[in-house]
Formats: C-alpha cells, sequence, structure tokens
C-alpha cells in the first residue's frame, strides 16, 4: 500500500509571533520552523501501517521552498521511505490541495493523511479540498486508523463524541491524537535519511483562493486583578458585578 | 442571490454554535440587501427550525432523509450544494466545527468558492471587495483575508457573534430534497458513540469552563474542578500534561494541539499557562488563574487571578457561587 503523507513547516510552538513591517507576512527572522505537530500523527501511523503491513511505501509530500528541506529531512530520518517538495511557497489553502492531488494522482497513493490543520494557518481546509479534488472520501478529524485490506476503520471526531466509519481505499483523512504516539528520529534513521530520495518539483494549477491584507496582534490585556485567597468568594461577586459573564 | 447558512442540529435543537452562525447570516444578508435562507443539518425538528427567524432567517430547507441525522460529509456536501444553486446564493456561512470545516472545505472545491475559515467578525463588504477577519497563529494573532472568488464560504469561530433573539419572528421550513443517492453516504457511520459529559454541557459549545492542570495532583481531586462547573454551568477541561497522562480524557484537552475554546468565563486551576496552553484559551473573554506560584506565566494573560492553593481556593468559589442563586 502506498501513503502518502503531507506535512507543512510551521514555527515552533513556543514561538512569539511577529510581522514584517507592512504586516503582510509572518517575520520568520529567529524562528526556529517544526514539523507540524498534527501532521506528526500522520506520518508515524502510515509507517506503523507500512510496518504491519509488511509491504508499502510511505512518501512525503511539502510544499515549501528549499529552506523546508531540514524537517522533510526530519521525517525521512523518522521512517519515510522518500520525500516530494513542490517548490512554491504554500500561498492558501487551495493553492497547497491543488499541489497534493496533482502529485497524489501522478503517483496512485492509496492513503493521503495529514494532520488536522497547520498550526500557523489553522485552516482545517486541505484535507477536504485534496478530497473533494480527488473524487475520494475525506475522514477529518481522525482520532484512529486501522487497515485491513483495502478498508479502513476510522474514529472520526464530532462534537461530543466519535462516529466509526469506514471507507475504501483511496481516501484522505486528517488525523489528530491520540491517533499514535509520534516517532522522534533515532541515529540510525538520521543516517539514513541523508541518502533517501528527495526529489523537487514545480507546482501547477492555478493561483490563490484568498488574500491576507493584513496581520494584526490581539490587543493586550489590561493586566491582572488578584484577589487575596482568603477572599476567594469577592471573585464570584466580580465575575457577576464588573466583568458580568455569571 | 441569497446567504445560504448551514444550521447543525442535534436531538431536535438548533446548536448554540448554530444560532450564531445563522445571526451571522442574516446580518451579512441584511449588508448585501438579500435574505438568509437555512438548510439544517442533523437531527432536527421542524418546530425547532421555525424558531431561527428569531436569529432573523426568512425560509430553513429541510431534507427529511433519515440518514441525515448523523454527520456524512459526502451526504452533507451534496445536500448544501444543491441547497446553494437553488437558493442562488453568494454567501455560505457554516460553523468552524468538525462537521463545518470538513463540508465547506469540500464545498469551496465544488462551489468554486473561496474560503475563510475560523472567523470572529462581520465581512467588510466594500465595492467589490469582501474581507473577513479570522483567528490565525493558534488564537496568537489574526489576518483579515480577502475573499476573492464570487463565491464565499465563511466558517464562523463559536461565541464571536453574539446570537440575536427578535422574539416572535418565524422562518419558513420548507421540504427540500437533493436527490442523495447511496453513492452519498460512502463514509456513513456504522457506529455514533457519544461522551458522556459532565452536567450535559459540551466543551466546544460551551459558554463557561473550568479548567484543571497538574496542579490537581491527580484526576482523584477532580470533584473539585466539577463540583465549581456544575454550580455555575459550565463545561470541565484540562491542559495537555493531563490528558497525556490520562487523568482526563483526551476530549477535554485544551490548547494549541487540543481544542481551541472561546468562552465568556474561563478559570484556569493549577495551570501554569504555557504558551501552547494559552493558544487554545486567549480568546476567552474573561480569563481567571488560581495558581500558588505567583511567577506562574498564566497570570499575565489574566483577567482575575488568586495566587493560593486550588485545594483550598475552590471549595470556597463554590460556596460562594451557591451563596449568589
Amino acid at each position: 500500500m502506498k501513503f502518502l503523507v503531507c506535512i507543512s513547516n510551521v514555527p515552533d510552538t513556543t514561538t512569539k509571533i511577529t510581522f514584517t513591517p507592512d504586516n503582510k507576512e509572518f517575520n520568520k527572522a529567529g524562528v526556529q520552523f517544526v514539523i507540524n505537530p498534527w501532521d506528526e500523527y500522520a506520518l508515524t501511523r502510515a509507517i506503523e501501517l507500512k510496518e504491519a503491513q509488511g509491504s508499502g511505501t510511505v512518501t512525503v509530500l511539502n510544499v515549501g521552498e528549499a529552506d523546508t528541506e531540514p524537517n522533510i529531512r526530519k521525517a525521512l530520518a523518522i521512517g519515510a521511505d522518500d520525500a516530494i517538495r513542490v517548490n512554491a511557497a504554500p500561498k492558501d489553502a487551495y493553492f497547497v490541495a491543488q499541489q497534493i492531488a496533482h502529485y497524489a494522482k501522478e503517483g496512485g497513493y492509496d492513503v493521503i493523511l495529514m494532520g488536522k490543520e497547520s498550526i500557523d494557518y489553522n485552516g482545517f481546509q486541505v484535507h477536504g479540498m485534496v478530497g473533494e479534488l480527488l473524487g475520494i472520501p475525506t475522514v477529518a478529524p481522525a482520532m484512529k486508523l486501522d487497515m485491513n485490506g483495502n478498508t479502513a476503520t476510522l474514529e472520526r471526531e464530532i462534537e461530543g463524541g466519535k462516529e466509526i466509519v469506514e471507507v475504501n481505499a483511496p481516501f484522505v483523512a486528517s488525523c489528530q491524537q491520540p491517533m499514535c504516539e509520534p516517532r522522534i528520529p533515532n541515529m540510525r534513521g538520521i543516517m539514513t535519511a541523508r541518502t533517501k530520495p528527495l526529489k523537487v518539483v514545480d507546482a501547477v494549477g492555478e493561483g490563490a483562493a484568498t488574500e491576507v491584507a493584513e496581520y494584526q496582534l490581539p490587543p493586550k490585556k489590561q493586566g491582572v486583578k488578584l484577589i487575596p485567597a482568603e477572599q476567594a468568594g469577592e471573585l464570584i461577586k466580580l465575575l457577576r458585578n464588573e466583568a458580568k459573564v455569571i | 442571490m441569497s446567504v445560504l447558512v448551514v444550521v447543525e442540529c442535534d436531538k431536535g435543537e438548533v446548536k448554540k454554535s448554530s444560532l450564531e452562525v445563522a445571526s451571522y447570516g442574516a446580518q451579512v444578508a441584511q449588508m448585501l440587501g438579500t435574505t438568509a435562507t437555512a438548510v439544517a443539518v442533523g437531527e432536527a425538528s421542524e418546530a425547532n427550525l421555525a424558531t431561527l427567524g428569531e436569529q432573523g432567517i426568512t425560509k430553513v430547507l429541510f431534507d427529511a432523509e433519515p440518514r441525515l441525522k448523523d454527520f456524512v460529509n459526502g451526504a452533507y456536501t451534496k445536500l448544501i450544494a444543491a441547497a446553494t444553486e437553488q437558493e442562488q446564493a453568494k454567501v455560505i456561512v457554516l460553523a468552524n466545527s468538525n462537521i463545518g470545516a470538513a463540508v465547506g472545505s469540500r464545498l469551496a472545491i465544488r462551489l468554486k468558492a473561496s474560503l475563510a475559515t475560523n472567523v470572529v467578525e462581520l465581512p467588510k463588504a466594500n465595492g467589490s471587495s469582501f474581507t473577513v477577519k479570522r483567528g490565525a497563529f493558534s488564537g496568537k494573532a489574526f489576518a483579515d483575508v480577502v475573499l476573492s472568488g464570487e463565491r464565499k464560504i465563511i466558517a464562523v469561530k463559536k461565541n464571536s457573534i453574539e446570537a440575536l433573539h427578535n422574539a416572535g419572528q418565524t422562518a419558513q421550513v420548507q421540504a427540500f430534497s437533493a436527490s442523495l443517492s447511496d453513492a452519498d453516504f460512502a463514509d456513513a457511520p456504522k457506529q455514533v458513540v457519544m461522551q458522556d459529559q459532565a452536567g450535559g454541557i459540551l466543551l466546544p459549545e460551551a459558554d463557561k469552563v473550568v479548567s484543571g492542570g497538574r496542579g490537581m495532583k491527580g484526576p482523584e481531586n477532580w470533584h473539585l474542578i466539577e463540583d465549581l462547573a456544575k454550580a455555575l454551568g459550565a463545561a470541565t477541561a484540562c491542559s495537555k500534561p493531563v490528558s497525556d497522562v490520562d487523568w482526563r480524557p483526551h476530549h477535554e484537552h485544551v490548547g494549541q494541539t487540543g481544542i481551541t475554546v472561546s468562552p465568556n468565563l474561563y478559570i484556569a486551576c493549577g495551570i501554569s499557562g504555557a504558551i501552547q496552553h494559552l493558544a487554545g484559551v486567549n480568546s476567552s473573554k474573561v480569563i481567571v488563574v488560581i495558581n500558588k506560584d505567583p511567577e506562574a506565566p498564566f497570570f499575565k494573560a489574566a483577567d482575575y487571578g488568586i495566587v493560593g492553593d486550588v485545594f483550598d481556593v475552590l471549595p470556597k468559589l463554590t460556596q460562594a457561587v451557591k451563596e449568589l442563586g
């Protein structure tokens, strides 16, 4: 079975967010980038399923410029077999989805996995767009994924519960915890990752469907009002009479 | 041309987030000089759908196909696409829920529409330009996004828009059929498992949340969180370390890689306030932090704080809420 895992290159979760002076782009200066944490569930689960099947391949795909390669190599070190980098800045979800759909079709992948959303843009859109572009089912967001031959059993999270869904490959799933325990690279993985194939391809399709006019930071908090612990009950009065939230 | 609103129903009731979505859609319709039509998904009742008039909805389309009771991505997408064509809708508004995002992203391709998720304000429409504000960087920033497509899909973040209540207004409920076939139900669930929620309040829908961290010292102490939550009518939540060690289920984990909440009131008990946790809660209207460490970073993001032992403070708060009556 051929797995395609889509990864996105995002600022580390502890990053302080700032923007370029025109507020049109994220300021990358001095920022450490990581594999999107949600995508790590997709990657590890694909590797586990391949291992369980005893055959097959896991390919990672990233839409990004050359500076994303360290994280692509990291995915290879975790256990993917090869990688595709679509050489373009990821303009928006539609742009990225077109790239994934095109190269997924070209490579004849059975299972397309990705994280629930990226922690930078928080679009939660690419999975459905890819499924629709390819005319195959999408299961989003998936908390569990098992394969039996060509059939997958997934747990799809809905507000307040979950649905148990069965679909046949090919399909798309967007992944989240508690699907698996994401793996970290070991020394052997890091050594072999250096020589695994990483193909760089050109972007295809139409441009973006949306454009960011301006980024803004949230307004600063006024500062905390402290209530002495021995008068804890006063807090409840303030929440009713001052903040008016209870 | 009209505005189409997708309302999610559960056990016959319209979800609170969908009342907000309906109100959003009605206000967009007013801006554009048109009317708002709703299409219902989930387990709906006709009588409750008619009350969407209070949120400014003129007409509600309702397909009585019983298999639409549970979420099916394929069927919901086709249903909403058919309603969009019938109503000639140019703007489609849905909730930024798991269902809304799953359906909205497929619809964006099918209808060749520009999609914005996680939207927090009414749009700014100026001539042909149409801009919405959405949350980005896991709650650490906002982005103004231009939707240039002829059709636009907007997924509205929960608790960002006040639901309208125009008492006495009713919407006309119309039977609607999208001629769904078995193929549209390929991803229909074999089984649906609902969580046993404390007090019956779903965390993503809650407007008050009481949340506990490692400072609670163990799952056996969670009754302190639950008692306060029950007194307030709040949902319970937890930090990532707590769900990682299985003190609480993963669906209660609030934070960057858990769920994002934006309630009116978020009370954090024994949570230090790591940046990843703040990302999941910092759009809450009022944040209260209780922690015995005065240096806990969460105090910097809080509106009210108590420096003290949660085991001493929580029972006092619960008592004070009960005394309010």
